[in-house]
């Protein structure tokens, strides 16, 4: 999006042959435009970039909650906060359980909206913004306000989830309480309450896709399947890239979930990398925690740029 | 297509099947709510309410104090949501609109932080509002978000197919640099505000992580931080008060949704960010 809005920039200073205005002009016009940047500067500088780079900082030290008065009774303690997190056993259960949840909960966010989006967009005419409305309002509801109410219809004995299931004599699982179903209950939930952003988006990238194309291949006897397969998939390559990518990045860091619904539990088996970095924190122990935070954004931006590279390349 | 109209009956009953499976939750929410707790643990589950009451609600606002809560919710969102309309229009016109010196690297800088997961800056921010004294306040649940880089992202995107004409009309006319932003453009962004300011509104009311490291008493919690907290205390098997608390949270932005659904849902396939 960003390369469309550079080439507008460039296309527009052409059209004003370069030296024409006056050197005044470009400096009032040079102050106004640092006058309106200063009050987001200012807050940008102090609440995102300077955090930013004090996070760094604060993962190479052992400071602790006792420090936060006394700065400079840190010591700077070099990587050691990373080859803690690299041999916690607990961190790196995280770490699993953070991996599970991204590698089953991606792929079938992204295999709902998609089926969402390609329903409304050919398969119906009528209704099309009731349905739209209806898969989209999990999405704008509080995780916090969703997990209490998740964990009430994946209760055991009276919850929804195992009376549907009771009907077609299923005998549900205790979700929340069996190490082996708490975290496919999370990721149920997760999917449900985010398919819909993925859909909208799906359903912006389905306008690309030619409607002639797929009537041409119809006359030659392609199934809706082969039609859907080889000519919409391919035309979708990077929204189906961008939703992968945002849903991912999403996933990775997901805390409220775990936090509201199983603290973690049972035995460690919904802790997030999150989750964790959030304890690491109550304890008191800053240092570690900053480290603990710095693994999760680098893991964010490698698996970006894997994503990028994977989803290109098939090109 | 008149043959998909008649022949994709069977879709439209999937469709539906799937809408009812996908509000089910919701619902369950808010008829439950005003069940009572008993009722709540019985096995098979009543679908309606056998004696409706509204007991839940006034244990909530009564005995919890969610009505400060609701308040706290409510001015974070409201003075978070008008920061970002503020500066994020006046970085977005600058970057837009102005040529200045460093202009690219600022773009970039901030576009770059877009990545960042929150957690990153979480513990350095809260030793930053610690020494400030801010802990524990209002405005340390607002100040950290009171301009966010998708904002700038939003209304750069926006103003940028606005006419540039506009700008050199009004130096000709001799309006100054801010005025020309204050008076000409600003009220032409009418559809981007209000998709940010939906946005922002929703995102703000929703947050959770922050306000639970910085709200340590009654006084300042917000409704997530409230809920989350009671739902994991001595109220955790209170099922009907849970509940009822949940539609406290999900009803405002349910109904600020519905109202501009068209706004935000454009917002998003347009941005591609939530």
């Amino acid at each position: 999006m960003s390369t469309l809005a550079d080439g507008v920039d460039t296309a527009r200073r052409e059209e004003a042959p370069p030296g024409r205005r006056r050197p005044r002009r470009r400096r009032q016009e040079g102050n106004a435009a640092w006058l309106l940047a200063l009050p987001f500067c200012l807050l940008f500088l102090v609440f995102t970039v300077w955090p930013v780079l004090q996070s760094l900082f604060m993962s190479i030290t052992d400071t602790r909650a006792k420090d936060l008065r006394t700065p400079f009774s840190v010591d700077i303690i070099g990587l050691d906060n990373y080859t803690r997190a690299l041999s916690d056993e607990n961190f790196l259960q995280a770490v699993r359980n953070t991996a599970y949840f991204v590698v089953v909960g991606v792929p079938l966010t992204l295999v709902m909206a998609l089926a969402a989006a390609v329903a409304l967009d050919r398969g119906i005419s009528r209704f099309r913004s009731v349905f739209r409305l209806g898969f989209y309002t999990p999405v704008v509801t509080s995780i916090v306000a969703v997990a209490v109410v998740w964990q009430f219809l994946l209760n055991r004995q009276f919850g929804l989830i195992n009376t549907v299931l009771g009907w077609v004599g299923i005998n549900g699982p205790n979700w929340l309480g069996d190490p082996d179903w708490s975290m496919p209950a999370l990721i149920m939930m997760a999917s449900w309450r985010n398919f819909g952003t993925g859909m909208i988006i799906f359903l912006a990238g389905l306008q690309a896709v030619p409607w002639a194309l797929h009537e041409a291949a119809a006359i030659d006897g392609a199934s809706a399947w082969q039609r859907f397969r080889h000519i919409t998939l391919p035309m979708l390559r990077p929204t189906l890239l961008f939703v992968s990518v945002t849903t991912m990045i999403g996933y990775l860091q997901f805390f409220e979930e775990p936090f509201v619904m199983t603290n973690g539990g049972p035995l460690n088996s919904t802790v997030s990398m999150s989750l964790y970095t959030y304890r690491q924190f109550g304890f008191g122990n800053y240092g570690y925690a900053a480290s603990l935070s710095y693994i999760i954004f680098v893991v964010v931006a490698i698996v970006t740029a894997l994503q990028f590279r994977a989803l290109r390349e098939k090109e | 297509m008149n043959r998909s109209t008649s022949g994709k009956w069977w879709l439209y009953g999937l469709l539906s099947i799937a809408v009812v499976i996908v509000s089910a939750p919701f619902l369950w929410m808010v008829v439950g709510s005003f069940k009572t707790t008993p009722e709540l643990r019985r096995n098979p589950p009543t679908w309606l309410p056998e004696h409706a009451t509204l007991d839940n609600y006034t244990q909530l606002f009564a005995r919890l104090d969610f009505g400060t809560y609701f308040f706290n919710s409510t001015v974070v969102a409201v003075v978070v949501t008008a920061g970002n309309l503020l500066f994020c229009s006046m970085l977005g016109y600058a970057l837009a609109m102005l040529d200045f010196r460093g202009k690219k690297a600022l773009f970039g800088v901030v576009m770059a932080t877009l990545l960042i997961p929150g957690v990153v800056t979480f513990v350095p921010l809260f030793v930053l509002v610690a020494n400030a004294g801010l802990v524990d306040t209002l405005p340390g649940l607002m100040l950290p978000f009171l301009a966010a880089p998708f904002g700038v992202f939003l209304m750069r995107q926006f103003i940028l197919g606005l006419p540039r004409d506009l700008l050199d009309a009004g130096r000709v006319d001799g309006a100054g640099e801010l005025r020309i932003f204050a008076r000409i453009f600003l009220p032409l962004c009418g559809p981007a505000l209000a998709t940010l300011g939906i946005l922002t509104f929703l995102g703000s009311w929703n947050n959770f992580l922050w306000p639970l490291v910085v709200a340590q008493t009654e006084d300042t919690y917000t409704l997530p931080v409230a809920l989350a907290l009671y739902s994991k205390g001595q109220n955790s098997t209170n099922y009907g008060l849970l509940l009822a608390g949940a539609t406290v949270v999900v009803m405002p932005v349910l109904l600020v949704f519905l109202a501009f659904q068209r706004r935000v849902i454009e917002g998003i396939a347009t941005t591609g960010i939530k």
